[in-house]
């Protein structure tokens, strides 16, 4: 697998696609930086593009790398090689180079207008490591949603789809059944929906994280409360490594059955 | 050396392999054949593990392949379509396969002189005319010296003096005791290099044997009017 | 006979503060103590004192007397209890340092008491460890100017208020500085009262509490960090101007709370990161006239029946929400105000939008029905049904525009 991750890895990182990644975040950051000046504003600016973008990027970048590397596969089939460690190992070199891609064209802006030295460090790194986890998580579904569609065109409409569901559907369904059980007690029920979506999770545990929690009111207290303690951190991981790890077993137990 | 019994697939609604038995003797150059449609590629997949059938059992050397995938160190493959990865440079891809099959001695230096391809080494592969990416597959194919060669539509975009190049190292191969499995659409090829034929047709052997067995099952003097006269008989 | 008497009185008392005398208070000096310097004065007399540390307490002035610190004199309560009471008129307070004021659940303990009197003048004292710190009671025609109150509040139930007037009445409060007391100023059923200049910070409930008080001014003070902000309330003909709220954020926190505040004038003031810059409840008759709203969760969050208020040439700045409303009706005008979310264009180049700006956002609307909904905040979803509601309203009062947005936020640097 590892043979195959660091070939995959390798391609792209001279692949096109990669730098323009790459030089979109570098330009946001410094764009945002240069902007407002202030290191935690734009953290909470930052929020908003990896929560959207992110997973966008990586359901599309995922679906593409599959379907452009199809021959590519093909070849390493033939190969000596386990088949599973073929779609892990092109997986995590998406994944990764994705990933670094965001770390590091953002962490440069922004180590360059000193964020060691201010106290937006813990929020940046927290938007990092979940802008990380997004990106596992939406690779891993693309190559899915990839693996089980050969018709590319479907593969990416499904991706879109899926994309949408979770970044705006599911939160107008969140929203319609909030205010149609208002009468009943919700915390439980909003905790619950928020942990279920990858999104959400992400973009609740930011947004606590920053001062505009003040604006969550009671809601954000019972939230704060729950996230506040070792359960809530623990949980959170967990359902983010659950996004990330669900997916990977069908990789593994769909690429095992596929015909190519 | 491949014993195949009672093969079975379906992709979808379609059955393509309908109950294939078929023992293949190590050594020797076997041709399959068959309309396009026929299950050459499906089967010649299922053997490398690529397609997974929906029953029967394929094994090589007495081991079934199923769920096992070290087996395909001792197979060379050519695929059809020669489509690699195009942010590699045509060296980086040698080096690669050499890596994946990292125990193995490779005679890929001889092989690129052979098809002159040292020129296009420091290419990206995206860069490359198709002749010369097959040429390239070539070279993937041959360098390691596997019991079991499978090449399919081997001849696609090659100039002659390749085309000649790649009968030569087929014969070479054939005289080291190698078993070569060939598909291919070109009947004079075929004709010319294969021991024996395998004929499918409609998901079924049709026809397996030599080829003057099958000039004379289908009673015409050349080998093209005994393929075109299986077609013309079954289609009617 | 009535003359002679009106007369010789007359006389008396002239005399009487022509033989006012200045009394020394110091270690050294024959008086040791203020008690005795109190007890033993004559009325209109100046007690100095000198510098030292003092550790008396329950003093009571019932005579006009003027009390001067020299090199802020500390009066150390040890917390026993009351230090200072004020039960004569014309008492005048300055320069003192006052600690320790006793703590006790069942008497308002202060620094300093007025009971009953006039034209005190408290001024200059700086109070520390107290419970209460300036207690005005039904007291009229005074000033509490330049006083500097540090607190260490903890919990509400166990501290006072910085400076309290109650039952008070024309009275100013000028250039005070108020720090960590429970409320900073707090006013019950005083009328006719100014309050100017004074800075009320990191209290920890409001930084200026007002209650059934009518006629009153609070201008160019400094409202931050409070724990709940300030809150005005039950009160008729209030003028607020040039004050600043600033950083009041926390879950239930405001920069100002309006609650049945009717005929009032809010102009000027800067209300900067709050999370409600503004809070209104059944007020009615009130102009806001030229006041900047920066960054705040909520600019101005309208809620129960507010009828007739004005909102002219403010200035909204990148608030979460610019305006809240949790009813369909509206009977409030929005016009000539600057908003940084507007999108609109200005073809005539007059400064003015030629589309009108809908202020009350869809989600904000969704957020007062179901306070749960929050949780959604900055979701792309709630971004696309905001901007559809903007295109064509359909929850939000559909009358609640500001036909007149400015392109250029206005300046109010002319006072």
């Amino acid at each position: 697998m590892f043979k195959i991750l660091k070939y995959s890895f390798y391609d792209l990182m001279r692949s096109r696609w990669s730098y323009v990644y790459f030089l979109f975040y570098l330009m946001l950051g410094f764009v945002l930086l240069f902007l407002n000046n202030d290191l935690s504003k734009a953290v909470i600016t930052l929020m908003n593009v990896i929560i959207i973008l992110v997973p966008l990027i990586g359901t599309i970048f995922g679906v593409m790398y599959y379907y452009n590397s199809k021959e590519f596969t093909e070849l390493l089939l033939a190969q000596p090689v386990k088949r599973s460690s073929i779609f892990l190992g092109q997986y995590f070199g998406v994944a990764l180079s994705l990933a670094m891609s965001l770390v590091i064209g953002l962490g440069l802006p922004f180590i360059f207008y000193g964020i060691f030295n201010s106290d937006a460090i813990a929020n940046f790194s927290l938007l990092l490591i979940t802008g990380v986890f997004l990106t596992l998580i939406f690779t891993a579904l693309a190559f899915v949603i990839a693996l089980t569609n050969d018709n590319k065109i479907k593969g990416f409409g499904y991706a879109i789809l899926l994309w949408l569901f979770l970044a705006v559907i599911y939160d107008g369904i969140f929203l319609m059944s909030l205010v149609f059980f208002e009468d009943y007690p919700l915390d439980k029920f909003s905790l619950i929906a928020t942990m279920l979506n990858p999104i959400d999770l992400s973009r609740v545990l930011i947004l606590l994280k920053m001062d505009i929690s003040a604006l969550l009111g009671y809601t954000g207290a019972v939230f704060q409360k729950f996230f506040g303690t070792n359960q809530g951190i623990i949980l959170s991981s967990a359902m983010l490594i659950l996004w990330v790890s669900v997916p990977l077993y069908f990789i593994r137990r769909i690429s095992n059955r596929k015909d190519f | 050396m491949i014993s195949i019994e009672n093969l079975h697939k379906k992709f979808g609604k379609n059955q393509v392999l309908k109950g294939i038995d078929l023992e293949i003797d190590q050594g020797g150059i076997f041709a399959v054949l068959g309309p396009n449609g026929s299950g050459k590629t499906t089967l010649i997949k299922s053997i490398l593990g690529m397609v997974v059938p929906n029953s029967g059992s394929i094994k090589l050397n007495g081991k079934s392949v199923k769920n096992d995938w070290k087996y395909r160190n001792n197979i060379d493959y050519l695929p059809q379509i020669a489509n690699f990865p195009g942010n590699l440079t045509v060296r980086e891809l040698i080096r690669m396969i050499k890596d994946l099959r990292s125990y193995k001695k490779a005679e890929d230096e001889r092989l690129i002189q052979l098809f002159k391809l040292e020129p296009f080494l420091s290419k990206k592969l995206s860069n490359l005319s198709g002749g010369t990416k097959q040429k390239v597959n070539l070279v993937l194919t041959f360098m390691f010296d596997s019991p079991l060669i499978i090449l399919d539509e081997p001849t696609t975009g090659l100039d002659p003096i390749s085309h000649l190049r790649l009968k030569e190292l087929i014969t070479e191969e054939k005289k080291k005791g190698k078993t070569i499995i060939i598909t291919s659409h070109i009947m004079s090829f075929v004709e010319e290099i294969a021991d024996e034929i395998v004929f499918l047709l409609e998901g079924k052997i049709y026809f397996k044997g030599g080829i003057p067995a099958l000039k004379t099952k289908t009673k015409q003097p050349d080998f093209e009017h005994a393929i075109a006269s299986i077609l013309t008989t079954s289609y009617v | 006979m009535k003359l002679p008497i009106f007369i010789l009185l007359f006389f008396a008392l002239f005399f009487n503060q022509g033989r006012a005398n200045t009394i020394e208070v110091c270690e050294s000096c024959s008086y040791k103590n203020i008690k005795t310097a109190i007890a033993e004065a004559a009325a209109f007399d100046t007690i100095k004192i000198k510098k030292g540390v003092y550790r008396e307490f329950n003093l009571h002035i019932t005579k006009p007397l003027t009390i001067i610190g020299e090199g802020f004199p500390v009066i150390d309560g040890e917390d026993q209890g009351e230090i200072l009471t004020i039960e004569a008129d014309n008492v005048t307070i300055d320069g003192l340092k006052i600690i320790n004021v006793g703590t006790s659940y069942t008497t308002d303990f202060a620094a300093v008491r007025v009971v009953k009197s006039e034209n005190f003048l408290i001024k200059n004292l700086q109070l520390e460890r107290l419970f209460f710190g300036i207690y005005l009671e039904k007291a009229r025609n005074g000033k509490v100017i330049n006083n500097t109150i540090l607190g260490d509040a903890v919990e509400e139930f166990s501290s006072g208020n910085g400076i309290q007037l109650w039952y008070c009445n024309n009275v100013e409060v000028i250039g005070n500085t108020i720090k960590k007391v429970r409320d900073g100023i707090y006013l019950e059923f005083s009328d006719d009262i100014l309050i100017k200049d004074n800075i009320s910070q990191n209290n920890l409930r409001y930084g200026l509490h007002f209650m059934f008080s009518n006629n009153d001014i609070y201008e160019n003070n400094i409202f931050e960090n409070n724990g709940a902000g300030v809150a005005v309330m039950f009160s008729k003909f209030i003028t607020m101007k040039g004050n600043i709220f600033r950083k009041n954020w926390g879950t239930a926190s405001f920069g100002l709370l309006l609650k049945e505040i009717n005929d009032s004038e809010i102009s000027n003031n800067k209300f900067v990161e709050n999370t409600v810059g503004i809070n209104i409840e059944g007020s009615n008759r009130i102009n806001y006239v030229d006041n900047d709203f920066r960054n705040n969760g909520w600019a101005v969050k309208v809620r129960g029946a507010c009828y007739s208020n004005i909102f002219k040439k403010n200035n909204f700045f990148n608030n979460s929400f610019d305006i809240s409303y949790n009813s369909k009706l509206n009977d409030n005008s929005f016009d000539g105000n600057y908003w940084s979310s507007y999108t609109g264009y200005d073809l005539n180049k007059d400064g003015i939008g030629d589309v009108p700006y809908r202020p009350v956002k869809l989600f904000s609307y969704i957020v007062n029905r179901t306070p749960e909904t929050i949780i959604l905040l900055r979701s792309l979803f709630i971004d696309i049904i905001d901007f559809s509601e903007k295109v064509s309203p359909v929850f939000t009062p559909d009358n609640l525009l500001d036909q007149n947005p400015l392109l250029k936020p206005v300046s109010h640097d002319i006072h």
